[in-house]
């Protein structure tokens, strides 16, 4: 282009041509092939499980979710999930706070280390802790086939969600709020139940939720520590590989279908909190 | 809020003994299980024909996966940052997707896909085999590290605007100049983060495998399914510790990248 | 870096030897490779049998790949696309699925062992010490005491566990109610679903149970690996058959034939005697008569009517007997 030409088109009001796409954007064609990956990868097998899970109608799908150990499992699923998620809402702030506010040697390092749960593959995080806390365990103590063993490895792979949301959270976190209660004569307790939990509740619950739905599904970290009994130590995802594995799949289909739809329903639930607390911290 | 010197040690001694009790102690009890017969015992046992089929199983559905995540990564972030198309919320939704979905369901729902009494058993008749082989084992994983690139692309196209992009159009530059000269460049970190996470979560994979993969030593059998059938098939356990500790070392190098990218993206 | 990780899969390409010892894969990268699938505890067999195979002329240059687990799984696997040579399963059944499927042919039990390449008893595992005094079926029916056996739509091991005391309760299957009434009250003992039998032991060593029911040769594998349990067969016990075949498409038919027909010399079935296993040869097994002693009674599938009717009456998920006891039970 000759530079008359250059200078031409910089002399024109920047929206001579109002672009069909955006610009840098993909055009048609990259949304259409982003549509179709997204299809093929994620949203057909998916459907695969939806049709599958109606294979023998609506009163099949039922009979295979009321089974009585698919619904133990089930049970068992949610509660230890919960029980996790709550925990790690608490260590985890705490976590949050003591990395953001507090300062130590090897600080650096402890907050890298946070992620370990997150890099590390699932079935190591099994077999790590069954090292210490199975049966071949140099401290005495055995957790395997326990209840509290299962918690135990959710509470290993879910460590970074609530730590890694709330950290940001603190950091930007206004103290002059803070402080100003505190000239007011308020104690510490109080200024971290008013002032600094209200602003940590929505990232919390997003946080949560993303705990949460990591524990629901969760197998790798739960296979060789938990034993797998059912109606016992079972979790729906050892329930749902059983299964599929003894061809069942339609039973395997059904549950999974069950599991999901829990997983969308609390972290719709828990994004709808989300928006609505942060709704009253800015009216606030 | 400024807390007591007794408060603020109560909290990073409750904090350090958490991670110290969940995290440190029981690595490193693998590790020293690992290590307490010597390098050698442990170079022995992760140099077997089987272990290293595994390693070589597990890298190359790393070398597949992560070009294919890189590619349809970037489309989509750019689509979703810089696109104008009804349906966006539900796009973002299926991209979360992933994060929602327990990995034994992904394992179920491309059997039942792909099984020979799936949607597409055809071609398992034809002699094409998905299920029980690579295929099968590169689809599982991408769906479980589908997010990850998106993820850290798109936030980045929305901070930087795209104000430079539209200038090089005004220039003249071509689409695919733009994109490799203003975009790529911007988003290198980002990118490389997501990479990373890609990687971290590929080696990583198992629920998927167990039900997806045929677990042939040699044939269809990664790392972490070594892992675990040398614990529990072969009543291996020295062998299943050092599988899982060259598991850790990955682990730990990926952590290292994570923490040097994460302060050049911050910088950036 | 491509470049090395291509590197690396070329080279890892097929290794599937796990073994720390010194290669018993042959280093001849054009020899002919024989893919077997099998149950989940023979292993500690073919690691004996596979060696000598390969120092013959026939097994000269042949190396092997080999994947072991649950026998209903595996068998599954098979018939749904899973590439193989041979297969080995822990009781027939397994592999009338393949006939059925026109993978393996009708006639791979039609010779001198009828398909058979080694057996053994279905006996009772016990901590060290035997501290619940557990030495017959009966035993197993005392209060508190908790019965650990594979999930019977998995594992073969589980099927043979089950149809052991059927067979003596309802003496010898005239009288099916009463077999059924002992495995109702047994299966109220039974709390874990393992997968397959390996996964039973490896459950019950863990510290689950207070009995584990399995094959005897696998019992022998616990003890000699220095675990604490002592195995005690019962009077009246099962005869366990392990079939073995040949797949028709398998690409080198000959290289299985022959394998298959050396693991029926008197060298290989020695070296499954040494390996814990009952060798499925007479003359063989007189000089093992020893170490495996002969129950007083030894029920066998064939007096129970064959593995067809067995398997029809009794496991078929849905309608067997005993499937319909289980899945009470347990679902």
């Amino acid at each position: 282009m000759s530079a008359g030409h250059a200078e031409q088109t910089i002399a024109r009001p920047l929206r001579r041509r109002a672009p069909r796409t955006a610009v840098g954007g993909v055009g048609p064609l990259g949304l259409g092939v982003a549509m179709l990956w997204l299809s093929l990868i994620v949203l057909l097998p998916l459907a695969a499980v939806l049709v599958r899970a109606l294979d023998g109608g609506l009163a099949g799908l039922w009979d295979a979710v009321t089974a009585p150990s698919a619904v133990a499992a089930l049970q068992f699923t949610i509660v230890a999930s919960a029980i996790v998620t709550l925990a790690n809402a608490v260590v985890g702030t705490l976590i949050a706070w003591v990395l953001v506010r507090d300062d130590f040697r090897g600080k650096g390092l402890v907050d890298a280390m946070i992620d370990l749960p997150f890099a590390l593959p699932t079935i190591v995080a099994s077999i790590v802790l069954l090292a210490l806390y199975g049966p071949r365990s140099p401290i005495g103590i055995d957790l395997f086939a326990t209840k509290p063993a299962v918690v135990l490895a959710l509470l290993f792979v879910t460590l970074p969600f609530v730590v890694r949301s709330v950290q940001p959270v603190l950091m930007e976190a206004d103290r002059e709020a803070e402080e100003a209660a505190a000239s007011l004569g308020a104690g510490n307790w109080t200024i971290f139940r008013r002032v600094v939990l209200p602003a940590l509740v929505p990232t919390l619950l997003g946080g949560g939720g993303l705990a949460f739905a990591r524990a629901l599904g969760e197998y790798g970290s739960v296979v060789l520590i938990g034993g797998g009994i059912p109606r016992d130590t079972e979790v729906s995802s050892q329930y749902i590989a059983k299964q599929i594995e003894t061809d069942q799949p339609t039973s395997a289909a059904a549950v999974s279908l069950t599991l999901l739809l829990v997983a969308f329903v609390v972290l719709f639930v828990l994004r709808v909190g989300a928006k609505r607390s942060m709704r009253h911290e800015v009216s606030a | 809020m400024t807390l007591g010197v007794r408060s603020r040690l109560a909290l990073r001694a409750v904090a350090l003994g958490y991670l110290l009790i969940l995290l440190l102690v029981p690595l490193g009890m693998i590790l020293f299980r690992t290590f307490e017969d010597g390098l050698v015992a442990f170079w022995e046992s992760v140099t077997t024909p089987a272990s290293i089929s595994a390693i070589g199983m597990s890298l190359t559905i790393v070398a597949i996966v992560v070009p294919a995540n890189v590619i349809f990564g970037i489309v989509t972030a750019l689509a979703l940052a810089r696109g104008r198309f009804p349906g966006k919320g539900v796009v973002q939704a299926v991209v979360d997707l992933p994060f929602a979905v327990s990995p034994v369901i992904v394992g179920v729902s491309l059997v039942l896909l792909w099984g020979v009494n799936g949607w597409f058993g055809g071609l398992a008749e034809a002699g094409f085999q998905v299920i029980f082989s690579l295929p099968g084992m590169v689809l599982a994983t991408i769906f479980v590290t589908l997010p990850f690139v998106v993820r850290e692309v798109e936030p980045v196209l929305h901070e930087i605007g795209d104000e430079q992009e539209q200038a090089a159009a005004t220039l003249g530059a071509s689409r695919w100049q733009t994109f490799w000269r203003i975009t790529l460049p911007a988003i290198r970190w980002g990118l490389a983060y997501g990479v990373v996470l890609t990687v971290a979560r590929s080696l990583g994979e198992f629920g998927a495998l167990t039900v997806v993969a045929g677990g042939v030593p040699g044939e269809s059998q990664t790392l972490t399914l070594l892992v675990h059938a040398r614990y529990i098939d072969d009543h291996n356990t020295f062998g299943a510790y050092s599988a899982a500790t060259v598991l850790m070392g990955l682990a730990l190098v990926t952590l290292l990248l994570m923490t040097v990218l994460n302060r050049k993206r911050e910088a950036a | 870096m491509l470049i090395a990780l291509l590197a690396l899969f070329v080279a890892a390409c097929g290794g599937s030897s796990d073994s720390t010892e010194s290669s018993s894969e042959p280093t001849n990268p054009d020899g002919v490779r024989l893919s077997l699938v099998a149950y989940a505890v023979p292993k500690v067999g073919f690691d004996k049998v596979i060696p000598l195979f390969q120092r013959t002329p026939e097994g000269e240059g042949i190396s092997f790949s080999q994947s072991y687990g649950a026998s209903g799984d595996q068998s599954r696997k098979v018939e749904a696309g899973l590439k193989t040579d041979i297969v080995n399963f822990s009781l027939e059944p397994d592999v009338t699925r393949l006939v059925d499927a026109g993978l393996v042919d009708p006639s791979w039990k039609e010779d001198q062992n009828k398909g058979i390449v080694s057996s053994s008893v279905v006996t009772l595992v016990v901590r060290r010490g035997n501290p619940k005094n557990i030495t017959d079926w009966d035993d197993l029916l005392q209060p508190g005491v908790e019965v650990v056996t594979p999930n019977p739509f998995s594992s073969g091991s589980a099927k043979w566990n089950l149809l052991a005391p059927y067979a003596l309760e309802s003496d010898g299957g005239k009288n099916p109610q009463a077999g059924l009434d002992y495995l109702g009250d047994l299966i109220s003992h039974v709390k874990s679903q393992p997968k397959s039998g390996r996964e039973a032991t490896e459950l019950f060593l863990q510290g689950t149970g207070d009995v584990l029911l399995s094959y005897e040769n696998e019992a022998i594998f616990a003890e000699r690996n220095g675990e604490d349990v002592e195995h005690h067969n019962p009077p009246t016990t099962l005869l366990i058959e392990n079939p073995l075949a040949i797949l028709e498409n398998s690409e080198h038919p000959q290289e299985a034939q022959a394998f298959k027909d050396f693991l029926y010399s008197a060298e290989a079935q020695r070296a499954w005697g040494e390996a814990g296993f009952r060798p499925v040869d007479q003359q063989v097994a007189k000089d093992f008569a020893d170490e495996f002693p002969a129950p007083e009674k030894l029920y066998t599938v064939a007096e129970l009517g064959g593995w067809e009717k067995v398997n029809a009456d009794l496991f078929e998920p849905e309608t067997g007997s005993v499937a319909k006891i289980y899945e009470q039970a347990t679902n």
